[in-house]
């Protein structure tokens, strides 16, 4: 299948993005399907500084990165931030396992969607976000809720269908919320949190502007994370448009793991440097090392500082990997075994572990302390899970409406929701 | 304006002070936070002032217009002005927006254009294009957009250019609007209004002319309502903007230029209430839109024929007001539904339902629901009046509802 084959899409050798010094490698800009007038016209449009890209090493056949400590040309992190990073991560991988584990064990049920392998995406970004900054997923949602600060032993309730968690038991895997966080969501349709991510933006623009609160440290920032099999779709493209439109102070993460279910992201993208379609939108467009923490780590400062400062949005490209199936229930045999093995030697936590031990930031012993601790935690949300009540029949109706009169006036005149069954669930409504 | 005046008098006269109580546009449950001001029946405050200016209820108000309204006054000293729907909207939202800043529009051409109605014309003069957002074409992606602004704190008034267009934002309409509030476990809550023109217009077209209350009807977590006059309007208007929970407010592209004299004073209806139009003895027909000018029209030569039929505008599509329905049917035991949706799975199939659920016992006859034929709207003239109700069909059926 030649057609489809990715080594299309080699043209530019793969390297490591800098900034603004080395604005004459400019990768996209040298495709050869840019016509030169496009290019002229981008040039000249675009006041900031250009966009950078590193190429991507994603596709089959090309030489593999080496893992971790290579890789990182940043300034090095100090041990506190190191230690930060290993532990959202450990706590992420953790908790993945342990929900796989209670899955078969018939403790939690439906779709189940595991990050396992894509946690430096959601460490390098959400750990650098305040809890004013608001977080926009998917239906692998759960990393992202852990990372804002979702007590796992929410997260795990939900998981469970309990009453204690994050959501009440009512949302499940695919819809972890939280306000206390500002995690707004978990979304079962992809792209669908996408505007929800535009509109939280927005609101954060329209407080600056019109109601005239403002922080010293800048805008709120929202981060919207979503996968390659989105970037096809239509609310994608329309929120890039107005986010960049109206300069919103929101990042678009792109978790490019290759695969949406069973379809092969080169085979269901006419261009699959998604990277690419933010300058067409007139924004920065970054790819990534996803399964580098740090890397990631680098590209979201910059990011999110364009955004606080009201510059508007960017477009990130993570080049990730999962390395379970798309859910607990997918069989996973469409992906081939060399490309499984390619991304398990890019562990992000074993490449994480090797720097730490490199530099000298913190001994082994250290880690494995950490370690415990989460598996300690992990063990206890379990519990607490387990021993949490289901939701009574009384919480059936109960968030429906925020105001109850919305069910209606009965035949005897007076509000449904003030017929005291109402409450206990076995009114008609 | 008759029909109003005349649900005045009827409304004074017939509801009981305890019923009143529920009718009063702002009252809070024991409980719940939220807006709480009681108007009694005899038009004294009571509860917890909010502050606000809210003088009194709708019916009050109306019932002094009945009174003042002399022979020889010239319409200067007439109580209120004039105006036409479209501007009862505009005002509505004007005063909405002005007492709380949170309160933004977004859609097409809404801002510099003024809408295509001209609902929200002048308004992005006023306060700036963020606050009255001209969007790209992207129903969807604004919906949505809207909705994420909702449960950040702002209370978005989402216009569809016209209600067919927002087919394209079913997906968050139906996955985010309605039901965000709920898998979120009551976290976040959805403040939109989601509004815009529909209905059979003039010779418009299929695409133009849809009726997209029945396609909304199942979502759970929504509120529909419907206005027909400029006082209700402006005051479901100003109800569903301060109602927390999202409402979808439906127009209609044929009474936008309806005149009628309003209060000065602010008022706001009750979203969950149905309007009396017409008090009468025979026949209850439910109604709403555009079509209860058709049942009104119809009304005078049934009255010539010596039928009284009592009209109901049901307003609140979603949830209907089973009390003032219920109220009619015990009195009158038949029911005919006169509604401009398709005739399969439309409003008047649900509320047939709920009816026949409610009050079996009370029906002398089958309930004879008159809705608009299953199909595309053509855009021929002749064709598409045979396509919604029109006032002989109506008068047909209630003669044979009442043999």
């Amino acid at each position: 299948m030649s057609a489809f084959s990715a080594a299309k899409i080699l043209s530019p050798p793969p390297f490591v993005a800098r900034f603004a010094s080395e604005k004459s490698l400019c990768p996209f800009l040298s495709s050869p399907s840019v016509p030169a007038l496009t290019r002229s016209a981008l040039r000249s449009i675009r006041l900031l500084r250009t966009p950078l890209a590193v190429s991507s090493d994603v596709v089959i056949g090309q030489k593999p990165l080496a893992s971790s400590s290579s890789a990182t040309q940043n300034e090095d992190v100090d041990r506190e931030v190191a230690l930060v990073l290993y532990e959202d991560m450990v706590l992420g991988r953790f908790f993945e396992d342990m929900c796989a584990q209670m899955y078969y064990r018939g403790k939690m049920f439906g779709f189940v969607h595991l990050y396992n392998g894509q946690e430096a995406v959601s460490t390098g970004f959400i750990k650098l976000l305040e809890a004013r900054d608001c977080v926009v997923s998917t239906y692998r949602d759960h990393v992202h809720a852990l990372s804002k600060g979702v007590a796992a032993r929410a997260v795990m309730a939900e998981l469970f269908g309990k009453t204690t968690g994050c959501c009440r038991g009512q949302g499940g895997s695919m819809h972890m919320f939280s306000s206390t966080h500002n995690l707004l969501g978990g979304f079962a349709f992809i792209g669908e949190g996408i505007p929800v991510a535009t509109g939280a933006a927005f609101s954060s623009k329209y407080r600056h502007e019109v109601l005239k609160e403002s922080n010293p440290n800048g805008l709120d920032v929202t981060v919207a994370f979503f996968g390659d099999g989105t970037c096809n779709n239509g609310q994608f493209f329309e929120c890039l448009n107005m986010a960049q439109l109206w300069k919103l102070p929101i990042v678009f993460v792109v978790e490019n793991n290759l695969w949406a279910i069973g379809m092969s992201h080169v085979r269901a993208t006419s261009d699959p440097e998604i990277w690419k379609k933010g300058p067409a939108f007139g924004m920065p467009g970054y790819h990534v090392d996803g399964m580098d923490v740090l890397k990631v780590r680098e590209v979201a400062i910059e990011a999110i500082a364009r955004a606080r400062r009201g510059d508007g949005p960017t477009l990130v490209e993570c080049e990730t990997y999962r390395f379970r199936g798309h859910s607990l229930a997918d069989p996973d045999e469409l992906r081939k075994p060399d490309e499984k093995a390619h991304y398990a030697a890019r562990d992000p936590i074993a490449a994480l572990k090797s720097y730490i031990l490199e530099k000298n930031l913190a001994t082994e012993s250290e880690l494995k302390v950490i370690e415990e601790k989460i598996d300690n935690l992990i063990e206890d949300a379990v519990e607490f899970a387990d021993s949490s009540p289901h939701p009574p029949r009384s919480q059936l109706l109960e968030n429906v409406f925020v105001d109850p009169k919305g069910f209606g006036i009965g035949p005897d005149g007076k509000y449904r929701c003030e017929d005291p069954k109402f409450t206990e669930g076995t009114a008609q409504v | 304006m008759a029909a109003s005046l005349q649900s005045a008098v009827f409304l004074s006269n017939r509801i009981d002070p305890h019923r009143r109580l529920f009718a009063s546009p702002a009252r809070s449950l024991p409980g719940t936070k939220g807006s709480i001001l009681v108007v009694r029946s005899d038009g004294r405050i009571s509860g917890r002032l909010s502050g606000r200016n809210l003088i009194t209820n709708a019916v009050a108000v109306e019932c002094c217009f009945t009174k003042a309204d002399t022979p020889t006054s010239s319409t200067d000293s007439k109580p209120g002005h004039e105006l036409l729907l479209f501007e009862a909207l505009r005002e509505g939202l004007e005063e909405e927006m002005d007492r709380d800043p949170r309160v933004c529009v977004m859609g097409e051409d809404v801002g510099h254009y003024g809408g295509s109605y001209k609902v929200t014309k002048g308004l992005a003069p006023k306060y700036g294009d963020l606050r009255v957002l001209d969007t790209p074409i992207a129903e969807n992606s604004f919906t949505g957009m809207g909705i994420g602004a909702a449960m950040t704190g702002l209370r978005p008034v989402i216009e569809g250019m016209n209600m067919g267009f927002l087919l394209l934002a079913y997906n968050q309409i139906s996955n985010n609007c309605g039901m965000l509030h709920y898998t979120s476990g009551g976290q976040f809550k959805i403040p939109v209004v989601i509004r815009g023109p529909g209905g059979v217009g003039r010779q418009l077209g299929a695409e133009h002319s849809q009726r997209l209350e029945s396609y909304f009807q199942s979502i759970p977590g929504l509120q529909m309502v419907a206005c027909s006059t400029p006082y209700n309007a402006k005051g479901l208007m100003k109800a569903a903007i301060r109602s927390d929970n999202p409402v979808v407010l439906f127009e209609h592209v044929l009474l936008y230029n309806l005149k009628e004299r309003i209060p000065d004073e602010e008022y706001v209806l009750c979203l969950e209430e149905a309007e009396m139009v017409r008090p009468g003895e025979h026949v209850t027909i439910l109604t709403y839109s555009r079509m209860r000018y058709h049942v009104m029209q119809a009304a005078k030569t049934l009255v010539n024929k010596g039928y009284d039929p009592e009209v109901i505008d049901i307003r609140s599509l979603k949830p209907f007001d089973l009390y003032t329905i219920g109220n009619s049917v015990k009195k009158t035991h038949r029911v005919l539904i006169v509604e401009e949706c398709m005739r399969t799975g439309g409003i008047g199939s649900s509320l047939r339902a709920a009816i026949i659920d409610n009050f079996w016992d009370y029906l002398d006859a089958p309930i004879m629901c008159l809705s608009s034929q299953d199909v595309p709207t053509p855009y021929a003239g002749t064709l598409e009046e045979w396509t919604v109700v029109q006032p002989a069909q109506i008068v047909a059926a209630v003669e044979q509802l009442c043999q």
